[in-house]
Parts: C-alpha cells; structure tokens; sequence
C-alpha cells in the first residue's frame, strides 16, 4: 500500500493514468497553440507592422498568472481541465509566434524569387516553401514550450484535482507522504525529457534536408 | 520575339529603374542586358516575367501583351535562373528539376524521368539525383538551377546574374555548358550580367545599360567592341577592346611558315638547310613542340631540350581566333606564334608580323561588311 507508484484513492487515478492525464493536459495546449500561432506568425511575416504589437501582447499574456486565469475561466468552463488547458495554450504563444515568423523569415530571398518566378502562387509557396524550410525552427520552438507546459500543469491542482501529476504535490502534504512529492517532480521531468527526444526525433524525420553537424559542403 | 515597347519603371520615392527602355529580343538567342549596378538590368528582367510590374509601357510576347495571361501561366512558360541557384533546400535535386512540371500537372513519374534526363544535359551525374542541395558545391547548385529552369521545355530562358557566385574557373565551365546545351536547344534566352566579358562571350546581341536605366547601345559584341556608340560604353568595354574584338577575327586565313620546325633528332644537314630562318621550333618524335632554338645552338642528332625558349601556347588554326594567335606570339620568347592540329602536333609557326598584317586586312573586311549592313539597314528603315 505505501508503495511509490502506489496513491492515495482521493486522487481518483492510478499512476499511468495520472500520466496519462498529465501528457494530455500538458499536449493538447501546444497543438492548439501552434494552430494558433501558424496564421497568426504569418499575418506578422506578411504585414510586418503587426508583429511587434503581437509580441507585445503574448508576452503581456504570458506574465498574467495562471492562477488569475482561472479564477476568471471557472465562471465559464467550470472545476475542468479546460480552465487549466487555456492558459497554458496561451502562454506558448509567445514562443511559438516567434519561433514560426523567424522560420518563415530565415527563407532565403532567392528561394522566394525562384519560387515566384516558377509560378507558386502564395498559398502554395506557403505551403510548399515557406512552411517546409521553417520546420526546424518551429519544432525548436515547440520543444521549449512542450516542456514548459508539462511543467505548468501541475498548478491546476489549486483548483481542485486538475493538476494531474500536480495533485500528488497536494496529496503529499496531506497524507504527509514525501515520496508522493518526489514522485510527481521526478515523473514531470521525466515527461519533459520523453517529449523533447520525441520532439528532436520528429525534426530529423522531417528534415533529412539539413546540413549534419561537421558535414562540409 | 519579346518586344519591350518604351518601358519605364518609376518607385514611389521617385526613383527611376528603367526610363523609356526599348529594346526588341530576338528568337533563339541570347541578348544580354550588362551595365553597372543601378542601371535596372534586373528590373528589366524581371518585367518580363512580371515580378516586377512597368509604370509606362508594354512588354509583347510573340505580338501579345503579356498582361493578356494569367500571371503564373505565363511564368510558368519562362525559365528562370538566378545567382545563388535558390534552390528548394527541403527538396531533392530531382525533385528541385521537377518543380515546374509538377506544377503544370505532369505526373511525379514522368516528371522525375524528365529530371533525370536534364541531369545528364547540364552535366550532372545521376548519383547526385537523391541528394540535398547543401550536399553539391555552388557550380553544381548552379548547374541544377538550369536544368530546373528547362524542366518544363519553355521557349524562353530568363538568367539573372546566374554565374556570378562562382569562382572564374567554375563561371567558365557553366558558360561553356550553357553555349553548348544552347546550340542543341536554341532557346530565347534574356542574360543579365554586370561582366561585359561574359556578355561579349555569351550573347548574340548585347544591350548596353546606362545607370538610370536608359539604353546606352544594343548591337552584336563584334560591333560594340569595334564601334562603341558613345564615352560611356566606350569605357564600360575597358581598356583592351581592340585586343578583345580579335576573339571575333578567325585565324584559318594566316599564312603559316612551315620551313622553321625541325625535329629533335633531326641531322646536321636538316638543320643547316634550314638555318635561313632565325630561330627554328624543335618538335618531338610526334611531332608536338618542344621549343625555340636558334639554329647555329642545335646539335644536331640530339637536342638538349631544357636549352629550348619557351613557346607560349599554340593555337588551332581555323577554331581558335586571332587574339589567341597574337597571344601566343606574345607570350614567346621569339615573337612567334606556333599553330599546332587538333592532336596538338605543329602544323606551322607564324610571327608577330604576320599576325598584324591579318589583323588590318580583318579590320578593312569587318569595315566593308559593316558599310553593307549599314546600307542594308537603311534600306530597310527605306
């Protein structure tokens, strides 16, 4: 019973299943975020006056805390997953929206130029050139912020239970249980660690196209 | 033909790209715009394919204006290289050539058995096909950049500045290939350039630009260089246009001396009957040069070879032109030039002297011809 993945029923899940929770409270944020950032970085890359409010405005976002957040939510979305889901969907904004506008932007003009002159209309030079060419950036964007959000889950536990991994934080102050405590710190960084590998590993599928380390021209 | 009809492009601040620019590019051939920076060669271009849009003035394409098709239908009937190559770096290199074609809808199969044929026309070897452009060297990137830009077969070939990032021995080779593979497919090729070596070299007629964007002269290379229209593309030319023009004169007309060449193991009798002439070129048992002698210093039998001056470099009479003739003159030691067959053996030597002599008779026959196409074209302004 006092075993270390073993928890205390009250927080109504069993290890693998708080994970489980975990790495969807912590995901389902990114991917929202980035579907977020992708039409918002490239109104930046096409009109350029609006990227500097943009920035100003995620990074605005990004200094609210979470737990203002929430008290502001749960009057709309309730004690739920969602109220913890939101904000972090926001706070990666502020790196994602960069780290897509620099992608885009690191495009050489001459590829642009070939691209307009061989008749790739915008949407499709978007999708064809742009897009493709700032996959490593973006993915080194997705990387900080997929392990920034897995660690900020944890906090949905002050609103009762939503903090997956987080609420055996709280469940070890109250069954005066250290383990518990050390347990979720090591199981979250576990998780980062886990995401980001997956994160380099999904890059070097996607982009056997870029210059390996020390290969010369 | 495209016919650009009284161009201009003036920018919002008021600057001026091209003024009133007129200039009409003939069928398979290149015409190349050269002129300094700022003299809107590039925007030139670049109005052909419409990236850039003319504030005045239309460009005609066969008698049609080029407004008249959708814009990415008429781009995609244009080549287009450019310095740097731009190559889709995400891309293999086939995939790269195949671009065009996939955009007018070939299937991937055939249009990767079309890149692969482009591949083995602009000099690439199949293997480079699954690699990524960082894996090639800029020549290769640029080679690449014209096989993409023939992929789709267009009529026309716009180049803009394609070889300028390459170093001068890899810029040479691409010239050569681009001749080459132009001989066989005879495009409409549109060349900017701001090398007016690379311009002589490569066009058949060549638009002289003047910072501004006004045309300072359009004529075939032979008569900028003989006849430059005014200061400017006088100095534009630089200062050795009359030993340049002579890449325009043959050199099959020389009359070659054939007296003066000996063999290394030639006997006394051989050499003495020759020693009429001041110096005499020693050839090896093939027949290939050796070098210059003066007679009374052979022995005769056995040459010591490492006495010889040097003979500079031969030329192929009837292939190579009289500045490389004059050259090889120059270079020696005795004045004289030696002509050597396609297999490198001597076929004559001939002097200095010589040499100029041709040089004036090329003079007075390129000024009669040029007398008779001024004629001929007043007759046809009528």
């Amino acid at each position: 019973m006092n075993g270390f993945f073993d928890l205390p029923s009250d927080l109504q899940y069993s290890y693998l299943g708080l994970v489980a929770l975990h790495l969807r409270e912590g995901l389902l944020p990114v991917l929202a975020g980035l579907v977020l950032a992708l039409p918002v970085a490239q109104l930046c890359v096409r009109f350029r006056w609006v990227y500097p409010p943009v920035l100003g405005v995620t990074t605005v976002l990004y200094s609210i805390p979470s737990l203002a957040f929430f008290v502001v939510l749960i009057d709309y979305v309730g004690q739920s997953e969602t109220t913890v889901m939101i904000p972090l969907a926001i706070y990666s904004l502020v790196v994602l929206v960069p780290a897509i506008v620099d992608g885009v932007r690191s495009v050489p003009p001459e590829t642009l130029a070939a691209a307009q002159a061989m008749g790739f209309g915008p949407v499709r030079r978007y999708l064809q050139v742009q897009l493709p060419i700032a996959v490593p950036a973006i993915i080194a964007g997705l990387r900080v912020a997929t392990v920034s959000s897995l660690s900020l889950v944890s906090v949905g536990m002050l609103i009762g239970n939503q903090g997956a991994l987080g609420n055996m934080l709280y469940a070890a102050t109250t069954y005066h249980r250290p383990a518990l405590a050390v347990n979720s710190v090591l199981t979250t960084a576990v998780l980062g660690i886990l995401a980001d590998a997956a994160l380099v590993l999904v890059r070097r599928l996607l982009t056997p196209w870029m210059p390996t380390k020390g290969a010369a021209r | 033909m495209i016919r650009i009809d009284s161009v201009t492009k003036r920018y919002p601040d008021g600057t001026v790209a091209v003024d009133r620019l007129s200039l009409e590019v003939p069928d398979r051939a290149i015409t190349v715009l050269v002129g300094p920076s700022g003299c809107g060669k590039t925007t030139t271009l670049r109005m052909i394919n419409r990236m850039v849009e003319p504030t005045e003035g239309g460009i005609l394409l066969d008698g049609t204006d080029i407004r008249q098709q959708p814009v990415n239908t008429l781009r995609r009937s244009m080549g287009y290289v450019i310095q740097n190559a731009g190559l889709f770096q995400h891309r293999t290199i086939l995939d790269n050539i195949a671009t065009v074609p996939r955009l007018l809808g070939t299937p991937k199969k055939q249009a990767r058995a079309r890149a692969a044929e482009l591949m083995e026309r602009v000099g690439l070897d199949a293997a480079l096909a699954r690699r990524y452009p960082y894996q090639l060297s800029g020549g290769q990137q640029q080679r690449v950049g014209v096989a993409r830009a023939l992929a789709a077969d267009p009529p026309v070939l716009l180049m803009d500045e394609p070889f300028s990032a390459v170093d001068p021995v890899v810029r040479k080779g691409l010239q050569d290939e681009l001749l080459r593979i132009q001989d066989e497919l005879g495009k409409t090729i549109v060349f900017v350039t701001h090398d007016i070596d690379e311009a002589i070299k490569l066009g058949t007629m060549v638009a002289v630009l003047r910072t501004g964007g006004r045309l300072a002269q359009f004529a075939p290379p032979a008569e900028l260089l003989s006849a430059p229209a005014d200061a400017f593309v006088e100095d534009f030319l630089g200062a050795d246009r009359g030993i340049r023009r002579l890449s325009f004169f043959p050199s099959a007309e020389l009359e070659l001396e054939t007296e003066p060449i000996v063999a290394a193991d030639a006997d006394a009798e051989t050499i003495a009957a020759r020693s009429a002439a001041p110096y005499l070129l020693v050839t090896d048992a093939d027949g290939r040069p050796l070098g210059w002698s003066e007679p009374d210093r052979l022995t005769a039998g056995a040459v010591d070879t490492g006495q010889l001056l040097d003979h500079g470099r031969p030329f192929v009479p009837g292939t190579d032109s009289l500045r490389t003739a004059l050259d090889g003159a120059v270079l020696s030691p005795t004045g004289r030039a030696v002509a050597v067959d396609g297999e490198g053996r001597a076929v004559g030597v001939v002097s200095q002297q010589v040499i100029g002599d041709a040089i004036r008779a090329a003079h007075s026959r390129a000024a009669g011809a040029a007398d008779a196409a001024g004629a001929a074209d007043a007759e046809a302004v009528r």
